[in-house]
């Protein structure tokens, strides 16, 4: 049983890939790193979904920019990197920034400074952040690679994507796990998404029918103690 | 105020407890014994309302009697799972005394007055002396007949029961069980509710809800926080002030910020949050293939199965199940390759033995002098117990270890109630296995709490190595309740219900109801971030407390751990006892019914073999 084995070995926090040459590590936290670049990408962090929530009533707790921003940190923290891109949707919708608590406001700066920092447009939040410095753009090419919301539907060798919020579920031994996950297959990569109130879809779904080189595709799974890089043969949907 | 109005006299009810022929089983809820008896004081009467406590026990019976229906009586059944409309026509019918008997659940306890009954037969113990007054006073409304009733136990224990009802019956004794502190959740919602009416005075408003037994112990810090929380959320993090649904007028009064507050509390209004079934489904149809697709095997409650991990496996329609997951109102399960299920489906009802019963029980067990009440074969068994093992003195917990099969088993007679006994139960298991005991499951009924383990837990007991006094602690409701609830599902539940019902959660929206699936996942989220960030919240208190009470019954677990202090016998033997029997019955039971191929399933079947427990038990 190959799943098993690689669900038993040590936990491992980042694991190792390549995408269109491009080395990159997934990071147990859900960001992807290029040491060659000193990129640090994160998808979907949907900052201030709750208070897009409250807005409409339902007054959900507004801790989910805390606990997203929190992670950020760390992640951050561990790269040190000189560029970093949100993969759009960063803020769940056009008002988001300017709802951004102060205290908020201030600790995404101070994460921000001394960085290149490009906010990647995202079909929630198609404008620019307000009184937030960074660069918006549509998209973003940097070495072999191309940063993007949406993954593009054409073959797009070197595509890092988000947008579709992958996860991935296996049955072990009886047992059923379902993670958020990275999915690559070498040519592209669909990122998880970051934020703390994001829910997720398996990539086993038809959403992400044609996207990838199915006897390629790989989930590197997100555990609560590492990553685990799970083959296509084992993945379930659902 | 209207008086009450108390009436002295009146007759008195004539109760018995059916006498049969036939040998009353050791365990099962479903007293098939007693069909013929039941049939033929059915055809000895104008009509005949009989009580059962489960839903499947109704349909059980109801098929039963039609079974032996020769003379084709007019038999009807009125349960909570019937179509409405078909509710209606049986009551109908009962009203113009075209029925001679009547099947029901605790759907017609209270309040239905109709149709000319003269006898009530209730099928399965009444659980409660308050419960059963209830029940028989459905027969005959005039003061100066007796109301009959027959009282048919399903099993041995049930015997001792009834006997216990039925005498509380006679002295008039009360047990209706203690009323639950009102919910926060539930005030959240009154106070949106009185606010959408009209301007509210907050210090009105509490006296009024104070007023209210259940909140009569509300303190006034508790109702502010539960306005904020109607306000604002109530969270410490003071964000979403500009989003209040409710405000503070110049007049002091509060009232709703716009009308759209009052249509959304309109469309959500209710405390009932429906779900208590989820759907049994397989995960997997075949090799490779999962899905959500795979074929459903029934109805299960939800109760049962949010106590329960993924990987835990049980026994459901015969067949050993193992739980893969929940997804909205549906449980996926699959064919587990064990034979040791750990924690079996009990069959039998939701309202746990009263407090007042499970004490009058123990003291029939401790007094001999009471056994000529019971049947012959009932105060045998009694009987060979103290023979073979000991019969506990009435304040005393008697806890027996015996070795059967590859196994060695820990039974208990604590006689707290399924909920209280289920707690107990993954709690012990926790414990002995960080004890050395090698836990590999549990089953709890009403009366007891069968373990059973790899190791030889008598053997550890004598031995010195494993003391029963610190597994039975008091302080296992502590971090062990917290670690189990931190795994299970359960706290996860019980905050969607809290949520919805607290108006955090809507349910519907104008034009589009959200589906149990976004509630779901919206819910746990929600629950995590809350969780990690603001423990106290206030939300969170109400969901700990809704989970203490109800599924945990934690209050009740906690008085007799009390109780039992220095008061546990342990009686290590070489074989089962005759109390163990009802018990040990409930673990093999279904098992018989495995699939043909499966050689483990066999083996569990005659492990379980009910002329063997019983020759092994009372035998020489």
């Amino acid at each position: 049983m190959t799943g098993s084995a690689a669900i038993r070995k040590p936990a491992r926090l980042a694991s190792e890939i390549a995408i269109a040459g491009e080395e990159a590590v997934c990071d147990q936290g859900g960001a992807l790193y290029f040491p060659a670049l000193k990129l640090l990408a994160v998808s979907d962090l949907h900052l201030e979904k709750g208070s897009a929530f409250a807005r409409r009533g339902m007054l959900m707790p507004p801790y989910d920019t805390a606990a997203t921003l929190l992670a950020l940190q760390a992640v951050i923290a561990r790269y040190e990197p000189r560029i970093v891109v949100s993969l759009g949707d960063s803020f769940h919708d056009d008002w988001g920034s300017e709802r951004l608590p102060a205290v908020f406001r201030e600790r995404l700066i101070s994460l921000m400074a001394g960085r290149d920092w490009f906010w990647v447009a995202g079909n929630h939040d198609p404008k620019p952040p307000v009184d937030l410095p960074g660069t918006t753009v549509q998209e973003l090419a940097v070495g072999a690679v191309r940063f993007r919301h949406e993954p593009s539907r054409a073959a797009e060798p070197g595509e890092v994507a988000g947008h579709l919020h992958p996860c991935a579920r296996i049955v072990q031994r009886a047992k059923s796990v379902r993670r958020r996950c990275f999915a690559t297959d070498g040519s592209r990569m669909i990122m998880p998404a970051f934020g703390a109130y994001t829910g997720s879809l398996n990539i086993l779904d038809r959403a992400y029918a044609g996207l990838f080189a199915q006897e390629r595709l790989m989930a590197h799974m997100l555990g609560d103690s590492g990553i685990f890089p799970i083959a296509r043969s084992m993945l379930r949907p659902g | 105020m209207a008086e009450i109005i108390t009436v002295g006299g009146g007759a008195k009810p004539h109760i018995t407890i059916l006498e049969s022929e036939e040998r009353v089983p050791w365990a099962g809820h479903q007293a098939r014994y007693a069909i013929p008896e039941v049939y033929k004081a059915i055809k000895d009467h104008r009509t005949t309302l009989l009580f059962v406590n489960t839903r499947s026990q109704a349909e059980l019976l109801f098929q039963e009697l039609w079974r032996v229906n020769e003379d084709s009586l007019p038999i009807a059944l009125h349960h909570g799972s019937l179509d409405v409309a078909q509710r209606r026509r049986v009551e109908k019918a009962m009203e113009t005394n075209s029925l001679r008997a009547i099947v029901a659940t605790s759907t017609l306890d209270l309040g239905i007055d109709w149709g000319d009954v003269d006898l009530v037969v209730h099928v399965g113990a009444p659980k409660g002396a308050s419960r059963l007054a209830q029940r028989i006073g459905r027969s005959n409304h005039r003061m100066d007949e007796p109301s009959r009733a027959i009282l048919v136990p399903a099993n041995r224990f049930e015997v001792l029961e009834c006997r216990a009802a039925l005498d509380a019956n006679y002295l008039g004794a009360q047990d209706t069980p203690p009323l639950v502190d009102g919910a926060l959740d539930v005030l959240a919602q009154h106070v949106l509710g009185c606010a959408c009416c009209e301007a509210f005075d907050a210090a009105a408003l509490f006296e009024e809800v104070r007023s209210a037994e259940p909140y009569a112990r509300l303190d006034r810090a508790t109702f502010d926080r539960v306005i904020d929380f109607v306000a604002t959320g109530g969270y410490a993090l003071r964000t979403y002030e500009r989003y209040a649904k409710i405000r503070k007028n110049k007049d002091g009064k509060w009232r709703i910020s716009n009308p759209h507050v009052a249509q959304q509390y309109r469309l959500n209004v209710g405390t009932i949050i429906e779900q208590p079934y989820l759907t049994l489904r397989y995960a997997r149809s075949g090799r490779g293939m999962a899905g959500r697709g795979g074929p459903a095997l029934g109805k299960i409650e939800e109760g049962f199965i949010e106590t329960l991990e993924p990987g835990d496996t049980f026994i459901f329609a015969g067949k050993v199940l193992r739980l893969e997951g929940i997804r909205e109102t549906e449980a996926f399960v699959s064919n587990a390759a064990g034979s040791d299920p750990r924690i079996p489906v009990y069959a039998g009802g939701k309202f746990p033995l009263s407090t007042y019963l499970a004490d009058q029980v123990r003291g029939m067990l401790a007094d001999p002098s009471r056994w000529k009440a019971l049947p012959d074969q009932v105060a045998d068994w009694l009987r060979i117990q103290e023979e073979k093992s000991v019969l506990p003195r009435k304040g005393d917990l008697l806890v027996e270890t015996f070795p059967r099969g590859q196994r060695y088993y820990m039974v208990c007679y604590p006689f707290e109630g399924r909920l209280a006994h289920q707690t107990l139960g993954m709690l012990l298991t926790r414990r002995l296995e960080r004890m050395g005991g090698k836990p590999l499951g549990f089953v709890a009924t009403d009366y007891s709490l069968a373990a059973w383990a790899l190791g030889d837990v008598g053997h550890m007991i004598k031995r010195g190595k494993l003391s029963l006094a610190e597994l039975f602690d008091e302080d296992m409701l502590g971090d062990d309740l917290e670690a189990w609830l931190a795994d299970s599902w359960l706290l996860k539940r019980s905050f969607r219900a809290c949520a919805t019902i607290g108006g955090l959660i809507e349910k519907r929206h104008p034009g589009k109801e959200k589906t149990g699936r976004q509630m779901t996942v919206s819910a746990d989220l929600i629950y995590d971030v809350l969780r990690s960030h603001e423990p106290d919240h206030i939300l969170l208190q109400a969901t700990r407390a809704d989970a203490a009470a109800g599924l945990l019954d934690v209050r009740r677990l906690a008085e007799a751990l009390s109780r039992i202090q220095g008061r546990i016998v342990h009686k290590d033997l070489e074989r089962i006892s005759p109390l163990a029997v009802p018990i040990m019955l409930e673990i093999g039971k279904e098992r018989v019914k495995g699939e043909a191929h499966d050689s483990l399933l066999e083996e569990a079947a005659s492990l379980f073999d009910e002329a063997a427990l019983v020759e092994e038990a009372m035998g020489g």
